[in-house]
């Protein structure tokens, strides 16, 4: 009997498959074996290689046991559920292992700063903010420079722009 | 829109247009978004799973994009039916396996589709036909805007959207470009274009994207990173790699017709030949014959027969497809006939 794959070499390993509720069988060369294993093995993600990244991180001061007992208090997930799984357990996670994510992030991307998109309601916020920064900046400036109407009006700037920001958290 | 209307209908990616289409199948961006304050999809106990599908339903229901879009409910799906999809590009295996509160979105051409409470709440795609990153890039952000304004997404600025995986945090975007390089693939110089992508973190796939292998000299290439570059400049490096496989592709092409051209016309039309008259034929056996026959049309040796068929073959001859023409449950030795059948028929019309 030849190989069903590459009908060449003679069939020296023999597979039963069952794929919805449809029982096959391959007859294989021992080539084509093992290539077909090695594809079966590749789905083994990539996620499951994270748990065991996750475990190099950890701060120096902190035992195993300590950061695998860290808890996120929004969904309740551990770090050792983190490193079980491979996944978090909510958009929180990401705040309660900041810590321990971080170098795994930087581990994963070889960065931890993100310069692409934002959801519209938080570029808002993020601009409004980065203005205020900057509003400071120019303050302090004016003010070392003995500006004091201009640092003045900058002042009154910044107010009206903290008391708007206010009034849309609430 | 129904399933069935689907099977009569060609994807907007398999038309064989688009730029590159003789090397480049088609081009995808997905993003991933979740909700914030929700647990992730594999977290989440059962009503919070229902109540994350009503919600991201209820807030499609509001953008102007997806009104005409279909709402797929995995639960009240048979078992072929969410195959057919799968078949179609239009959701992941992952996703058609374990159907607890999912459901997948697809508007009419098929450029279009969402998969909810995948391994994020939303996992949007977008679809264009041969190498066109960009246009996917336009359309799935623009959509993203629109939803954006519906529903609150996780998002920290640092790290950017919030994935239940971290390799995907950041943009949450994923370009892959589907490559067909039977050239490379036959001058066996495939392994060391292959080696060549991982170094530089990007990744190759077979057809049906994670854990399935490369068949038929079809290739999938992403980006692994999403976390540190923006999104113009992920698509810019995927540009960049895929015009170098391309160029790689061409000048193999180029080899094998200079140097094996009558061997090369033997394979292509024994490939048809094997085609138009088989009674019983697998699914491996139709795909790589099949991509044989597409290289044929690529170098002009196959002159009957338009790229848009061979395209649309790939996907008729899969077993759910199979079975959705038949109308009925088939068995793996019923399917290789009928895929024989639908083959003949539509490769011996001239």
């Amino acid at each position: 009997m030849l190989c069903n794959i590459c009908n060449k070499n003679p069939a020296t390993v023999h597979l039963t498959e069952i794929v919805d509720e449809q029982m096959s069988e391959l007859h294989l060369c021992e080539d084509c074996a093992r290539k077909k294993s090695q594809a079966m093995e590749q789905q083994f993600g990539l996620s499951d290689l994270l748990a065991g990244m996750a475990d190099f991180d950890k701060p120096k001061n902190e035992t195993s046991e300590m950061v695998s007992a860290v808890k996120c208090p929004s969904c309740g997930l551990t770090y050792a559920d983190f490193k079980k799984i491979g996944r978090l357990g909510c958009g929180e996670c990401y705040n309660a292992f900041k810590k321990y994510l971080g170098p795994l992030l930087k581990r994963i991307h070889g960065s931890t700063q993100h310069t692409g998109k934002s959801p519209l309601r938080v570029t808002k916020v993020l601009k409004k903010r980065i203005d205020v920064q900057e509003l400071r900046n120019r303050l302090s400036k004016a003010i070392e420079s003995e500006a004091f109407e201009e640092a003045a009006r900058i002042r009154d700037q910044i107010k009206e722009l903290e008391k708007k920001q206010a009034g849309e958290n609430e | 829109m129904q399933l069935k209307d689907l099977l009569n209908h060609t994807s907007e990616w398999l038309k064989g247009s688009g730029p590159n289409s003789e090397i480049v199948i088609s081009s995808r961006i997905r993003l991933a978004r979740n909700l914030a304050n929700i647990p992730f999809p594999h977290w989440a106990n059962k009503n919070q799973g229902e109540d994350t599908l009503n919600k991201i339903r209820d807030s499609f229901l509001k953008v102007d994009c997806l009104k005409k879009a279909t709402f797929f409910e995995l639960a009240k799906m048979d078992s072929i039916d969410k195959q057919f999809l799968v078949e179609r590009h239009l959701m992941s295996l992952d996703h058609a396996q374990k159907t607890n509160s999912k459901a997948v979105v697809v508007d009419d051409d098929e450029v279009v589709s969402i998969m909810i409470n995948e391994e994020d709440h939303i996992r949007m795609q977008v679809m264009q036909s041969g190498f066109n990153l960009h246009e996917a890039w336009n359309m799935i952000n623009e959509m993203d805007d629109s939803i954006a304004k519906e529903l609150n997404f996780a998002f920290m600025p640092d790290w950017g959207y919030l994935t239940a995986c971290p390799t995907n945090a950041g943009t949450g975007m994923r370009g892959s470009v589907m490559l067909h390089l039977p050239a490379l693939v036959t001058l066996q110089a495939i392994d060391r274009v292959l080696a060549a992508i991982a170094k530089l973190s990007f990744t190759t796939r077979g057809l049906y994207g994670e854990g399935t292998q490369a068949m038929g000299n079809f290739f999938q290439i992403s980006n692994q990173i999403s976390l540190g570059p923006s999104e113009g400049e992920i698509i810019e490096s995927i540009n960049g790699l895929i015009r170098q496989i391309i160029e790689q592709e061409n000048q193999a092409r180029e080899t094998l017709l200079s140097k094996n051209k009558p061997l090369l016309e033997d394979r292509i039309n024994r490939s048809l030949g094997i085609l138009r008259s088989a009674r019983i034929i697998s699914s491996q056996e139709t795909i790589e014959l099949l991509s044989m026959v597409r290289l044929g049309c690529d170098l002009g040796m196959v002159k009957d027969i338009d790229r848009r068929r061979i395209n649309e073959l790939f996907i008729i001859t899969q077993p759910a497809h199979l079975q959705k023409i038949e109308g009925k449950k088939l068995s793996a030795q019923e399917r290789d006939i009928k895929r024989a059948e639908i083959i003949r028929e539509k490769l011996n019309i001239s």
